[in-house]
């Protein structure tokens, strides 16, 4: 059964959401009880799958209807995109049984679409990473992005329009993906990623392969939400229900790097990428002005979903500028930070989740006296927010220093110049959150000391949370094995 | 800003226009397109599916699993759909409508009066107007079992002529949408219900993936049908063509149920009363 | 002068299929109301569907169904005598995503208009503010 594997993971939970979407009817509480086992297998076979890849050390091409490539659809499973798997398994499966009770509150009769829509969305992402075809990537795209267009609009409030503009931005970025795959197609006749890439180099004087290219980027980068191009990201994560935004802001934003490192790498090969179009610097700019940007604009939010999404910002930033350094370091740095910063990105959302598990916390001084009513979820946070800023031993610290690495080996200061800035500004964001929770003394509004009584969040939650941020420390020990082991190998042997 | 997003439109407009110059020259029988991958779908086909139609057989084959997730966006979207919109409403209007068919008698019955439930002479209705044309619903009424005929025919067909699970799905939708209008929404639910149609939706990519599966568990590749020979008591290429119109069935269902959820929901913005 | 109408006779199908796609993106950037941002994005659509299918042609070929059908397997087909299949294929499910698409659309301008009563864009944004 293991050669299955890679139609498992995707099959499972498809099977699980179309059960969800008809036992919802009769129970709602069978949801949950569907949905948690499949994602455990999905996570379980995640592993096997990464465990197998290493140890054989190639790639497990899986022929989709018995079809080989080019005619067929196969996935193709790689040392990147199986660390990829594991990480939105495992995400999920935290976020999953860590928001269980937040969605019964959030979705009280509507649980089961909600669930459906939960699974779909992520059998999506899972699609988009293993896939090895161009235009599957699309289908799958989109079935991510129409569950997750769905689920932040259910909110009240601004998130109708919010999603609206998603709706429409997040079209433009996937009809432009399509377009870029439609030349691609025009010049090679061909769909199957490994096939483009062998053909592609023989194509290096025509003027169409370098317009694929830059639709496809932009295409992605406004899918990714990197600055420029970011418009839709914060009022979507900031006005989505708080078990959506959790779940889509340490997922969407990595895939699509994951996306982008994979079209670069291996579609346009690194040849083509780094030394025949090279649009290498143009995009580290962008990425060094996202950054910047992210950081700056997070500096004046009052509220903190809003201020953790212009963080997520700076950090799209981060992950792209590493990859278009076009060295070792730096394309290490960014898929290890896409690693890390989905465990960082889950962390502190769930975290913020937490603080407002009975008290409803938006804004910043809504903080006051939160880390006294809840020590552990303090703990957590002040973890996360170390990680975030890149203090050792937490992981944030190791992808920060390779990103590092890569910009001082590929001469572009500018670039290391925006990430200790980032760095700074983050230290500052957070020290205030910790200062106006910590020592701001709760008082009620005749001044009068209020007696703290401790209030933590259920169990459900708490556990979840706290081996979240347990990850992000043995993340941050195991650095050296992951980099060695696993994205070494990711990594073409052409990047020097 | 009209200003401004005129000169974004020209510029992206004018770049592209500029990246065409390298394009192959259109219908050119050489260009790669035509060359790489097609001969092999159009010359082999036939021989590997039995099915003449070679989008049918590459659709529903060779990227079969493309269309399965065609399916599950689908879904997603009917899905997505009744969770944004559909209202459940708890407590009953205080005053209700109904309508003395024959006459065209418009009832108010408050709440507490009697209400002609079993008399098949009145109709429930929602607002004090509401359309009511005999000519609009006879000739509906006429026209639906026909338009219903030709998409069993339309996904029964996509073997050996345009059409197929998707087409077939939308007018057999569009059939029961017809209904919907020319009677009016609860008419449609009388005969369709909400429940039953998202039943249908599961169903349909139920019998897509589950085709997948069994595949699956005959011991070849997932959405491999000719795994399905020994099941359906032929070769492995007939296994195809006949794996190939299951899924087609499949789609043909769940496009139909997403159809009519999607009207259901969107035109009466969730409230599923009696619509447009 | 012949040259100039053979590039135009190669090439014009391209040109229609990004001009189709400005007027998307320009209704979808430049207008207030959210119904016509969401036709914006249809045609937008529309145009790359358009673009693969021009991909699809071939000159002196039919359209890709087999003619001779069951039971006649003496017959040899040529690639030549029958138009890309692929594009097809492929805009069948771009067309499916785009109907999905547009109905997600809608329900969230439904639920946009539930909220605000309007869909111009512009008395949303003052409603917004006054609050």
């Amino acid at each position: 059964m293991t050669q299955h594997l890679p139609a498992i993971i995707i099959v499972v939970p498809l099977l699980s959401a179309l059960l969800v979407a008809v036992f919802g009817w009769i129970k709602k509480t069978i949801c949950f009880v569907i949905a948690l086992p499949a994602m455990g297998i999905v996570f379980l076979s995640s592993i096997v799958l990464f465990y197998k890849v290493i140890t054989e050390n190639q790639p497990i091409i899986y022929f989709l209807g018995g079809w080989s490539p080019p005619v067929g659809i196969a996935y193709n499973i790689d040392h990147l995109s199986s660390l990829v798997l594991v990480l939105i398994s495992g995400v999920t499966l935290a976020h999953l049984i860590a928001t269980r009770q937040t969605v019964i509150e959030e979705f009280t009769n509507k649980v089961s679409a909600f669930y459906t829509l939960y699974i779909l969305f992520v059998t999506g992402l899972m699609g988009i990473v293993a896939t090895g075809d161009a235009f599957n990537l699309y289908v799958l795209l989109e079935i991510a992005s129409i569950t997750g267009y769905a689920m932040i609009g259910m909110n009240s409030g601004r998130a109708y329009l919010a999603c609206f503009n998603y709706i429409i931005i997040g079209t433009i970025g996937a009809c432009l993906y399509l377009l870029g795959v439609g030349y691609i197609y025009l010049v090679t006749g061909s769909l199957n990623m490994l096939d483009i890439a062998s053909i592609l180099p023989g194509l290096v004087d025509s003027k169409v392969v370098p317009a694929a290219f830059i639709i496809c980027m932009v295409g992605l980068m406004v899918k990714m939400g990197l600055f420029p191009l970011h418009g839709w990201l914060p009022n979507a994560y900031t006005y989505a229900p708080s078990s959506v935004s959790t779940l889509m802001a340490p997922l969407t934003t990595k895939v699509m790097i994951y996306v982008m490192v994979r079209v670069a790498l291996y579609v346009f090969t690194p040849v083509l990428s780094f030394s025949v179009i090279k649009p290498g610097n143009g995009f580290t700019w962008i990425a060094v002005a996202a950054i910047i940007m992210g950081s700056l604009m997070a500096l004046s939010q009052q509220n903190i979903k809003k201020m953790l999404s212009y963080i997520v910002i700076a950090e799209v930033g981060y992950m792209v500028g590493g990859l278009w350094l076009g060295n070792r370091m730096g394309i290490t740095g960014a898929i290890l930070h896409i690693v890390n910063d989905a465990v960082m990105t889950l962390c502190i959302f769930l975290a913020v989740v937490s603080f407002s598990s009975y008290k409803k916390r938006d804004k910043l001084s809504d903080f006051q006296g939160a880390f006294k009513e809840m020590p552990v979820t303090a703990a957590v946070f002040c973890v996360a927010a170390i990680s975030i800023i890149g203090v050792p031993p937490t992981c944030g610290f190791f992808s920060k220093w390779y990103l590092i690495s890569g910009g001082l080996a590929a001469g572009h200061y500018a670039f290391v110049a925006a990430l200790l800035f980032s760095s700074l500004i983050n230290m500052v964001l957070f020290f205030r959150i910790i200062e106006i929770a910590y020592f701001e003394p709760f008082s009620d509004h005749h001044g009068k000391k209020h007696h703290v009584k401790i209030a933590e969040a259920s169990p459900g939650l708490l556990i979840p949370l706290i081996i979240v941020a347990c990850m992000l420390i043995i993340l941050g020990l195991y650095t050296d094995e992951l980099v060695t082991h696993v994205i070494s190998h990711a990594i073409p042997a052409e990047i020097v | 800003m009209k200003k401004l997003g005129l000169i974004i439109v020209l510029i992206c407009g004018s770049l592209m226009l500029y990246g065409t110059i390298d394009f192959p020259d259109w219908a050119d029988p050489s260009s790669p397109a035509s060359t790489h991958l097609s001969p092999y779908f159009i010359e082999t086909a036939m021989h590997d599916t039995a099915v003449p139609n070679i989008v049918t057989a590459v659709l529903a084959d060779y990227r079969g699993y493309d269309t399965m997730f065609e399916t599950t966006v689908i879904f997603a979207a009917g899905l997505a759909c009744f969770f944004l919109l559909r209202r459940f409403q708890r407590r009953a209007p205080d005053v209700n409508l109904f309508r003395h068919m024959p006459t065209g008698i418009t009832l108010r019955i408050k709440k507490g009066g009697k209400v002609p439930v079993d008399s098949s002479e009145f109709e429930r209705i929602d607002s004090i107007w509401v359309p009511y044309d005999l000519i609009i619903k006879t000739t509906c009424r006429l026209l639906i079992p026909f338009i219903l005929l030709f998409a069993l025919y339309v996904i029964a067909h996509g073997h050996h002529s345009p059409g197929g699970g998707f087409q077939g799905g939308v007018i057999l939708g569009a059939g029961i949408i017809l209904y919907a209008i020319s009677h009016n929404l609860r008419a449609a639910k009388a005969r369709i219900k909400e429940r039953f149609d998202a039943y249908m939706c599961s169903a349909g990519v139920f019998i897509y993936v589950g085709t997948g599966v069994l595949c699956l568990l005959m011991g070849a590749n997932f959405l491999d049908y000719s795994a399905l020979a020994p099941l359906l008591g032929t070769d492995p290429i007939m296994a195809r063509s006949h794996g190939i119109l299951i899924v087609e069935i499949g789609v043909g269902i769940a496009v139909m149920a997403v159809m009519i959820c999607l009207y259901y929901n969107l035109s009466s913005a969730g409230r599923q009363d009696e619509g447009l | 002068m012949n040259e100039i109408a053979s590039f135009i006779i190669a090439k014009y199908n391209y040109w229609i299929y990004i001009v189709l796609m400005m007027i998307g993106l320009y209704a979808m950037i430049v207008k207030n109301n959210l119904v016509k941002k969401i036709i914006g994005m249809n045609i937008f659509q529309t145009a790359i569907i358009l673009f693969y299918v021009s991909i699809g042609t071939k000159r002196g070929a039919t359209i890709p169904i087999i003619y001779h059908g069951h039971g006649d397997g003496s017959h040899a087909v040529h690639a030549t005598d029958y138009i890309n299949p692929l594009p097809h294929v492929l805009m069948l499910t771009a067309i499916v995503v785009s109907v999905a698409t547009l109905g997600v659309a809608l329900a969230i301008a439904l639920k946009v208009y539930r909220r605000y009563n309007t869909l111009e864009e512009d008395e949303i944004f003052t409603q917004i503010r006054r609050k």
